[in-house]
C-alpha cells in the first residue's frame, strides 16, 4: 500500500510541477492546486498509513498519529486562501494588462504572431 | 576606566566645535583642542607602565556568545600611534584655525577632524578584532567626509569617492581576514591572537587570511598596485592631508603590520608578498614624485614611497628591520606633517602649488623656507636630522636580508636608488620653490604667514632636529617600547648613535645624496622623457573601470532577473532536484524496515482513478473548464484516502473546502479566457515533462522512504492527555484548539489576512464584461434556476444545523470549527447561487470583514481571557455540569475559542466569494432575449 501511495504522490506531485510551469495564470492555479493536495498527503504521510485507527478516543486499539492530520487540517484550509488570492490575482492581472500570462506580458514571439496576422 | 576615556573624550569632542560654533573662531579652535589634550595627558599618564614593558587594559563584557566586546588595550605600539594622533592632531586643529578660509564651516571641519581622531585611536587602541575592525571602517567613512570638504569641488568628490572605494573593498576583505582568524584562533581578542602565532601559521587557511589581511592593510596605506588614490585625495585642505597623509589613515596599514606582525609574519609567503609590494611602492613613489608640478602632489607621492619603505622594512623578518620600520613611522610622520603645513602656507600665502609658477619665495617668506628646508632635508636623509638615522637603519637592513636568495644584493641597489630619486624630489622641493629665480604669474604676493599658523611647524622641525641629534636620549625608551611590543618582548640589540663610522650604509647614503644632486641638476632630460610617456589619468580609469563593473552586474543582472515567472520557476526546482536528490544519492536503499500494508480493492480503484484523474487534468489543460472537473475529482479521491486511513476530520475538511475551490475557479472562468492557447514549443514541453518528472520521483521516493520507516512521534504525548488535559476524545481537535491552540490562531489570522488582501485587490478592479463565453455562446437566458431556488431554500436550515451538529461534536467525534465554517460558508454560497446576489444582500446584509474581525478577536479574548486567571496565553478550561434533563455536559473555554475559528473561517470563505461572485452578477450583461 506504501508504495502505491508513494506513487500517488509523486506523480501528484509531477502534474502540479508540470502545470506550474505553464505559461497562463489558469494552469499555474490548477498546479498548484494539484501540488498542495500532493503535500498535504505527504504531511499526512508521515504519521503512517493506519486502517481502522481513528484517533478519537476509545473508538479502537491502534491510533493513527493525531499530529500530522491537526497540521494537515489548517494546512487544507490555509491552502484554499492561498488559492483563492492566486486567483484573485490572476484576475485582477488580466484585468488590468489585458492578458493572463504569469509574466504579465505576452512573450515576443506571440506577439509578433499576433502582429502578422 | 582612564582607558576609555581616551576614545570617549574625542569622540564627546565631535560635538564640541559643533556647540562652540557661536563663539568666534579661536575660541572655537581653543575648545576643540581641550578634549583631545586631556585625553593626551591621559595617554601620557601611562607613560610609566607602558615603557617598562607593561600592557594596560580595560574590559568589558558586551556579547561573549559572538566573542564580541569593549576591550582597550594600551601597549608600546598603541602608546607611540596615539601620541602621534593625538600630538599632530592638536598641531592641525590649530593650523587649520589660519588655514581654513571664513567662508569655510569651521565647525564641521573640526567635527569631522574629532571623528576621524576617534577612529584612529580605536583602531590602535582596540584590544578586540571585530572592534578594530569597527574603528576602521570608521577611518574610511570619517576621511572619506573630510577628503570631500570642499564638497563643491568635483575633483574633492572624485577623490573622496574613490578613497572610500579602495579602502572600503580593503576593510571588507580585512573583516574576512579577521573572520577567518577567529575561526582559527578561536576568539577575536587580540592577546590571544597573537599568543596563538603556531596555530595560525601551521593552518590550512593561513594563505587566504594573510592575502586578505595584507589587501586591507595595502589599500589602506596605499601600496602599489593601490596607490593611486593617494594623490587623488590631495583634493582634500591641506590640513587634512597633513593629517591624514602623514601620521594617521595612512599609517593604519602599516600599523595593523606592526600589530600583527607577531602573529602572521615568518613565513616565505609574508615576506615574499609584503617585501616585493614595499619595494615596488617605494620605487614607484620616489620616482613619480620628482615628476609632480603640484607641491601637494609631489608630498603625496613622496609619502607613497615612504610608506613603501616602512612595508619593505617590515618584510624582511629581521627583527631589527621591525625596529628600524617603527621608527621610520615616528621619523615620517613627523617630517612629512610639517612638509604638508608648509605647502599648505605656501599655497595659502602664495595662492598656488604648481611649483612651475613658485620660484624665489625665499625673498618673501625666509622663516616658513628655512623650516621647510630642513624638513625636506629630513625626507631626503641628510644627517644630523631624524630621516638620516632611519634610513641608515633601513640600508643597513637591505645589506642583511637573505629574501631573493643569490639576488638579494638587487635590493640594496634598488634601496639606493629610491633613495637618490627621495633626495632629487627633496632638493627639487627647496630649490624650485625658494630659489630658482623669480615668481611667475602668482595672483597675489607671496608673505609670512600668522604667527600662530607657523607654530606647528616650528614644534614638527625642531623634532626633526632634536631627534636627529638626541635620538637614544629623545625616544631611546619609547622605541624600545614600541619595538618590544612588534615583536613580542624580545628587542634585539640597536644603537642610535649618529655615527657608526665608514660603513656600507654611510656610503649608500652619500651617494644618494650625490646621485640626487646630479639628477635634480640634469632633471631637464628626465622631464622631456617622462613628458614622451603616455600619460595615464589614474581618476578616469579607475572611475571607468568602476562604471564597466557595474555594468557588467547590471547585464548578470538582467540576465539572471529578467521578469520571466518560468524561468524561476525552473530555477527553484532545479535546485530542489539538486538539494533533495543529493541525500537520496546517499541512501542506500529506498526500503527502512517496515512492512507494508496489503492493497485491498477499494484502496487499488481510488488510487487508479486519483492518476487518471490527475493525468486527464494535465492532458486537458488547455480545455480549463474540463481541466477543473478532472481536478475536482482529484480532490475527492484525496479526501477518500483521508476517509481510508484514519482521518475523518481531514476527508471533512477537504470535502468542503474542495467545493468552494470548485465554485471559486468556476467564477474564476467567468473573467479569465476560457481555453488556454497553445504556446510551449515541444523542446520547452520536454524540458517541462522531465523537470516534473524529477521532482516527481524525488517527491515519491522520500514519500516511501518516510513511510516505511519506524515511527517515534510526540503524538503519544497528545494521545494521553487529550483526554484528562482538553477534555475531548477527538484528538485531533483537541490539538488543533488546545494543545496547538497557538497555531491554530495564527492560521485563522493568514486566512483572515487572504481574504482581506482578496478584498482589496477587488475593489476598484476595472470593470470587465465578457457577454459570452469563449466560443462567443451567449450566457444562458435564465438567470436563477426555479428548481435550484427551491431546493437551497429549503436545504439552508437543515445545513446550517448540521453545522452547528458537527461544531459541538468536534471536541469529542470528528468535526470543528474548521469543517463547520465550511459547511455553514457552502450553504450560504449555494444561496448566492441559486437566488443571486441582490436576493441575500435584502436578507442578509452582513459586511463579512466584520465578521472575520469578530472571529480573530472571539479566538484572541479567548487567549487572552486565561491571562486573567494566572495562566499562560490560551491555556484552556474545562468541566462537566449535571444539568436536568439533558445529563452531564461538557463545557469547555476551548469551545469559544473554536468558535472564533468557526466564525472566522465563515467570514473569510464568503468574503472571497461573495466579493468575487458580486462582480459577476452586478456587471453581468443582461442578454436582449431575455427582456
Amino acid at each position: 500500500m506504501e508504495t502505491l501511495f508513494a506513487c500517488c504522490i509523486g506523480f501528484l506531485t509531477a502534474c502540479g510541477v508540470f502545470l506550474m510551469l505553464r505559461g497562463r495564470t489558469f494552469p499555474v492555479v490548477l498546479g498548484l492546486t494539484m501540488l498542495s493536495y500532493a503535500v498535504n498527503l505527504f504531511l499526512f504521510s508521515s504519521g503512517r498509513l493506519t486502517l481502522r485507527g481513528a484517533a478519537v478516543l476509545g473508538t479502537t486499539e491502534q491510533y493513527a498519529d493525531p499530529l500530522p492530520q491537526a497540521l494537515v487540517l489548517t494546512a487544507i484550509v490555509i491552502g484554499f486562501a492561498m488559492t483563492a488570492f492566486l486567483v484573485i490575482l490572476a484576475i485582477r492581472a488580466r484585468a488590468d494588462l489585458g492578458n493572463d500570462h504569469v509574466d504579465g506580458k505576452l512573450p515576443e514571439s506571440e506577439l509578433s504572431k499576433k502582429e502578422s496576422r | 576606566m582612564t582607558l576609555m576615556w581616551i576614545l570617549l573624550l574625542p569622540l564627546l569632542g565631535t560635538l564640541v566645535p559643533l556647540l562652540a560654533a557661536k563663539w568666534n573662531r579661536s575660541a572655537c579652535a581653543l575648545a576643540t583642542a581641550l578634549p583631545p589634550a586631556i585625553a593626551l595627558m591621559l595617554v601620557l599618564l601611562h607613560t610609566e607602565q607602558v615603557l617598562s614593558g607593561e600592557t594596560v587594559r580595560f574590559f568589558l563584557s558586551w556579547i561573549p556568545l559572538l566573542g564580541l566586546d569593549i576591550s582597550i588595550r594600551l601597549d608600546g605600539l598603541a602608546y607611540l600611534f596615539s601620541l602621534l594622533i593625538l600630538g599632530i592632531g592638536l598641531l592641525i586643529i590649530l593650523y587649520a584655525r589660519y588655514y581654513l578660509s571664513e567662508r569655510d564651516s569651521m565647525p564641521r571641519f573640526y567635527a569631522y577632524l574629532m571623528l576621524f581622531m576617534t577612529a584612529m585611536l580605536g583602531i590602535v587602541l582596540s584590544g578586540n578584532l571585530l572592534q578594530l575592525w569597527m574603528f576602521w571602517e570608521l577611518t574610511s567613512i570619517s576621511s572619506f567626509l573630510l577628503i570631500s570638504f570642499w564638497w563643491h569641488k568635483a575633483e574633492a568628490r572624485r577623490g573622496a569617492r574613490m578613497a572610500l572605494t579602495v579602502t572600503g573593498a580593503g576593510g571588507l576583505a580585512l573583516l574576512a581576514a579577521f573572520l577567518l582568524i577567529g575561526q582559527v584562533v578561536g576568539s577575536y581578542d587580540l592577546d590571544v591572537v597573537l599568543a596563538s602565532t603556531d596555530v595560525i601559521l601551521q593552518h590550512s587557511w593561513y594563505p587566504v587570511l594573510l592575502v586578505l589581511f595584507l589587501l586591507g592593510c595595502f589599500t589602506k596605506s596605499a601600496q602599489f598596485p593601490f596607490h593611486f588614490w593617494l594623490p587623488n585625495a590631495m583634493a582634500a585642505p591641506t590640513p587634512v592631508s597633513a593629517y591624514l597623509h602623514s601620521a594617521t589613515m595612512v599609517k593604519a596599514g602599516i600599523f595593523l603590520l606592526a600589530r600583527f606582525y607577531p602573529a602572521l609574519s615568518g613565513t616565505e609567503l609574508w615576506f615574499i608578498l609584503v617585501s616585493l609590494t614595499g619595494l615596488a611602492t617605494l620605487l614607484i613613489g620616489a620616482y613619480l614624485a620628482l615628476f609632480k608640478h603640484d607641491l601637494k602632489g609631489l608630498l603625496a607621492y613622496s609619502t607613497i614611497s615612504h610608506l613603501g619603505l616602512i612595508t619593505l622594512l617590515f618584510g624582511m623578518g629581521t627583527d631589527l628591520a621591525a625596529v628600524a620600520g617603527v621608527f621610520h613611522i615616528i621619523n615620517h610622520a613627523t617630517f612629512k606633517a610639517s612638509l604638508f603645513m608648509a605647502a599648505g602656507i605656501i599655497d595659502h600665502e602664495s595662492g598656488s602649488r604648481d611649483m612651475r609658477k613658485l620660484n624665489g619665495l625665499w625673498q618673501f617668506m625666509p622663516i616658513t623656507a628655512t623650516l621647510a628646508m630642513v624638513a625636506a632635508a629630513a625626507m631626503a636623509g641628510v644627517p644630523l636630522l631624524n630621516g638620516f638615522l632611519s634610513k641608515e637603519m633601513f640600508f643597513a637592513e637591505t645589506l642583511h636580508q637573505h629574501l631573493l636568495g643569490s639576488l638579494s644584493w638587487v635590493i640594496p641597489v634598488l634601496a639606493t636608488v629610491a633613495a637618490i630619486f627621495s633626495v632629487a624630489y627633496s632638493m627639487r622641493f627647496i630649490h624650485d620653490v625658494f630659489f630658482n629665480g623669480q615668481p611667475k604669474g602668482l595672483t597675489k604676493t607671496p608673505h609670512e604667514p600668522p604667527r600662530y599658523m607657523r607654530v606647528p611647524v616650528e614644534v614638527l622641525v625642531a623634532l626633526c632636529i632634536l631627534v636627529g641629534i638626541f635620538p637614544a636620549y629623545l625616544i631611546g625608551d619609547l622605541l624600545h617600547a614600541a619595538s618590544a611590543s612588534v615583536l613580542g618582548g624580545v628587542v634585539p640589540e640597536y644603537s642610535l648613535a649618529i655615527w657608526h663610522g665608514v660603513n656600507l650604509p654611510l656610503m649608500m647614503s652619500i651617494l644618494a645624496l650625490a646621485g640626487g644632486t646630479l639628477i635634480y641638476v640634469n632633471r631637464k632630460h628626465l622631464f622631456d622623457f617622462q613628458n614622451s610617456l603616455p600619460d595615464v589619468d589614474a581618476l578616469n580609469s579607475f572611475e571607468g573601470g568602476v562604471k564597466s563593473l557595474i555594468a557588467r552586474c547590471d547585464q548578470f543582472y538582467q540576465w539572471l532577473d529578467n521578469g520571466s515567472l518560468q524561468r524561476y520557476m525552473v530555477l527553484v526546482l532545479l535546485a530542489f532536484i539538486v538539494l533533495a536528490g543529493m541525500p537520496l544519492l546517499e541512501l542506500d536503499t529506498l526500503w527502512g524496515g517496515r512492512d507494508e500494508l496489503p492493497i485491498d480493492a477499494v484502496n487499488a480503484t481510488g488510487a487508479a482513478m486519483l492518476l487518471i484523474a490527475a493525468f486527464a487534468t494535465v492532458v486537458w489543460h488547455r480545455k480549463r473548464v474540463v481541466a477543473l472537473l478532472m481536478i475536482s475529482v482529484v480532490g475527492l479521491m484525496v479526501s477518500i484516502a483521508f476517509t481510508r486511513f484514519s482521518a475523518p476530520d481531514l476527508a471533512l475538511t477537504q470535502l468542503s473546502v474542495e467545493v468552494v475551490t470548485v465554485i471559486l475557479l468556476m467564477l474564476a472562468l467567468f473573467f479569465l479566457p476560457h481555453k488556454t492557447p497553445k504556446q510551449s514549443e515541444a523542446p520547452r514541453v520536454v524540458r517541462d515533462i522531465s523537470i516534473a518528472s524529477m521532482v516527481g520521483v524525488l517527491v515519491g521516493s522520500l514519500s516511501y522512504a518516510l513511510m516505511t520507516r519506524p515511527l517515534s512521534s510526540i503524538s503519544e504525548f497528545f494521545l494521553a492527555n487529550a483526554k484528562t488535559g482538553g477534555g475531548g476524545t477527538n484528538v485531533v481537535n483537541v490539538i488543533l484548539v488546545d494543545f496547538r491552540g497557538f497555531d491554530t490562531m495564527g492560521e485563522i489570522a493568514v486566512l483572515g489576512i487572504a481574504s482581506l488582501g482578496i478584498f482589496k485587490l477587488l475593489t476598484r478592479i476595472p470593470v470587465f464584461k465578457p457577454s459570452s463565453d469563449g466560443e462567443g455562446r451567449p450566457w444562458a437566458t435564465e438567470r436563477h434556476s426555479l428548481l435550484l431556488s427551491t431546493v437551497s431554500q429549503s436545504l439552508l436550515p437543515l445545513a446550517i444545523m448540521v453545522s452547528v451538529y458537527i461544531f459541538f461534536r468536534g471536541h469529542n467525534l470528528p468535526g470543528g470549527g474548521f469543517i463547520a465554517g465550511l459547511i455553514t460558508a457552502v450553504a450560504i454560497i449555494l444561496q448566492y447561487i441559486a437566488q443571486g446576489v441582490d436576493w441575500v444582500k435584502e436578507r442578509m446584509n452582513v459586511e463579512y470583514q466584520r465578521v472575520v474581525a469578530i472571529g480573530l478577536l472571539i479566538a484572541l479574548f479567548t487567549g487572552v481571557a486565561s491571562w486573567a486567571f494566572g495562566k499562560p496565553f490560551l491555556t484552556s478550561w474545562f468541566d462537566y455540569f449535571d444539568i436536568p434533563l439533558l445529563g452531564e455536559i461538557e463545557l469547555a473555554s476551548a469551545i469559544a475559542f473554536d468558535l472564533g475559528v468557526y466564525i472566522t473561517v465563515v467570514g473569510s470563505t464568503l468574503l472571497i466569494l461573495a466579493s468575487l461572485g458580486k462582480m459577476t452578477t452586478s456587471h453581468r450583461p443582461v442578454h436582449k432575449d431575455t427582456i
